[in-house]
């Protein structure tokens, strides 16, 4: 069986405006709408069109965090997942414990391929994919654009500072995903109710062997000094004379 | 004493300027003594450059026609070989060191701080989390090795004028066959690069297309800036994904930043809040880009922006 594995995340949702609680303790969350952290969305999108494509047979996503998390997993299989599995793990959970717990899962079910975002939009890491590939001693292929398959490799092409690189890894490999891979779909009602059918496994860091205590400890949350408000100009003559007051220009 | 190793971003053989800036965040733990780890084909001019960055006592010059172009699961065996005896692993966050740092964590068995904005102790640091809406204090827990990516817009290049020795340590690494570097399309200007330039004129979705991003263009000329983007104009195609500004693009701090045509999301304003001033065009007077600007301007900017060339 030709199988992709998919990360998941639930996070706040992109369009939230976040703030920091009074006690410093974290943020606040009450009330908030969450979501899958978009990255993985795309992630999950390209392992679908690669499926439509018939160039796997299985979708299967995967997350690491609390109960909660079954409906992120439910909206994934909605998207078209075939099915899902939750390893349950506090809030704190950090990306080596999260990479070690895919490790496993990697082991059970052999994908072709991983694909996981790049970054989750909440702690912002950038790390998950990278340990993965590390742990797993296979190649890495981060901020894709552009995943290609041919045989026993892919050919994917990477958003990085001077443009765009593409490199060439070896199959199995660990993907993540950049804004312009693709578009994800919309999910429609009737396949809402269909993944209600689908398999959603779930299990635990300790079932795993994983040891899921954080290495790092936050100390506190602030929120960010803010800039002062400025002026509004009338006019491209005032704004000029000012950016030269300043010796800006 | 606190050992901190840097691995060093280069390109056609030159050094990236975010290294100075890792050293300057290196400097900054108490005690600290810095080596650099420059991988590369050859590397002598590389080293050099590093060698002559204040604060650097050792530059580790490792020498294997593998090592270029830069490929994160090649580099990061040798730099786990070069990291015993280091507390500290810093890279700097950028695609490169954002790509390589996390798979060396993994290898040593380190937690990694991303995105460090300040150094409170030898394993306590700042970082943003979502997307700069909260700032973390984390601490690493002592007695065990420590990666970091150095958030290169929070500090300022570390001065030349040093000279430090370089060594060519020879590492027995086995290195993988598994991943292979094809192309690289860069866009070569003369511009200056967008991480490091003193002024930035960024373009967002109002520009409406790639050829009116002449306009951006055309002003960034004029003040010998580097050229930006917002997210909503590199998805609609009308600047290369290498000029995004924001959250999961690249964080900026020049001296001088025009936005025109962006309204301001939080995810474009994380990435600019270093800016020291920030100046906005924008036709929509209740666009969030006013609320950080030092300078706004409410109008049209296919008649404001070439008014302002002219008086410049």
């Amino acid at each position: 069986m030709r199988r992709i594995l998919v990360g998941i995340k639930r996070v706040i949702d992109y369009n939230v405006r976040v703030r920091v609680r009074p006690d410093g303790t974290g943020v606040v969350t009450d009330g908030v709408k969450m979501s899958i952290n978009p990255f993985d969305e795309i992630a999950l999108e390209e392992a679908l069109r690669i499926r439509e494509r018939g160039e796997a047979d299985e979708v299967v996503a995967i997350s690491v965090g609390t109960d909660d998390t079954q409906q992120q997993l439910r909206n994934a299989l909605a998207m078209g997942a075939d099915r899902a599995i939750l390893v349950k793990a506090d809030p704190s959970v950090e990306a080596p414990a999260v990479a070690r717990a895919l490790l496993e899962l990697v082991e059970r079910e052999n994908p072709r391929l991983v694909i996981l975002g790049k970054q989750a939009i909440d702690d912002d890491c950038n790390q998950t994919g990278q340990m993965l590939a590390a742990l797993w001693n296979r190649p890495q292929a981060t901020f894709a654009s552009k995943i290609e398959l041919k045989g026993d490799a892919a050919r994917v092409t990477r958003e990085v500072d001077a443009g765009l690189e593409t490199i060439e890894v070896d199959l199995p490999a660990v993907c993540t995903t950049d804004l312009r891979l693709n578009e994800p779909r919309y999910i429609k009602l009737p396949d809402i109710m269909k993944a209600k059918k689908k398999p959603l496994d779930v299990t635990d860091m300790a079932a795993l062997g994983v040891d899921p205590a954080p290495l790092l400890k936050v100390l506190k949350y602030e929120p960010p000094p803010q800039r002062q408000k400025g002026v509004i100009v009338k006019d491209a003559a005032e704004l000029v004379t000012a950016l030269k007051q300043k010796g800006l220009v | 004493m606190n050992r901190v190793l840097i691995v060093a971003e280069h390109t056609d053989g030159k050094l990236n300027a975010a290294v100075a800036k890792c050293v300057a965040c290196a400097a900054a733990i108490p005690e600290a003594e810095i080596s650099v780890a420059v991988l590369a084909k050859d590397g002598k001019a590389v080293a050099d450059a590093a060698a002559a960055i204040r604060g650097v006592a050792r530059v580790l010059l490792v020498r294997n026609p593998a090592n270029e172009p830069a490929l994160a699961a090649v580099l990061a065996p040798q730099v786990v070989k070069l990291a015993h005896g280091y507390g500290h692993v810093f890279g700097p966050s950028t695609t490169f060191g954002k790509d390589l740092m996390p798979r060396v964590a993994a290898l040593l068995g380190a937690p990694q701080v991303s995105d460090v904005m300040a150094v409170e102790s030898a394993t306590r640091f700042r970082r943003p989390v979502y997307a700069g809406n909260a700032i973390a204090t984390v601490e690493a827990p002592a007695g065990r090795q420590i990666v970091a990516t150095v958030r290169v817009a929070s500090f300022q290049a570390a001065p030349g004028g040093g000279s430090a020795p370089v060594e060519t340590p020879s590492l027995d690494v086995e290195l993988p066959a598994h991943t292979r570097f094809v192309s690289v399309s860069a866009a070569r200007s003369d511009r200056p690069d967008l991480q490091t330039a003193a002024r930035v004129v960024s373009g967002g979705r109002a520009l409406g297309s790639a050829e009116n991003f002449a306009v951006i263009q055309r002003l960034a000329d004029r003040l010998g800036a580097a050229i930006g983007a917002s997210r909503a104009a590199v998805d609609a195609g009308y600047a290369p994904n290498e000029l995004q500004v924001g959250q999961t693009g690249k964080i900026i701090a020049p001296e001088l930043y025009v936005a025109i045509g962006i309204s301001g999301a939080i995810q474009h304003l994380t990435g600019i809040k270093d800016a020291r001033t920030i100046v906005a065009i924008n036709k929509d007077a209740e666009a969030p880009i006013f609320e950080v600007a030092d300078y706004g301007l409410v109008g049209d900017l296919f008649t404001v922006v070439p008014e302002i060339e002219k008086l410049l």
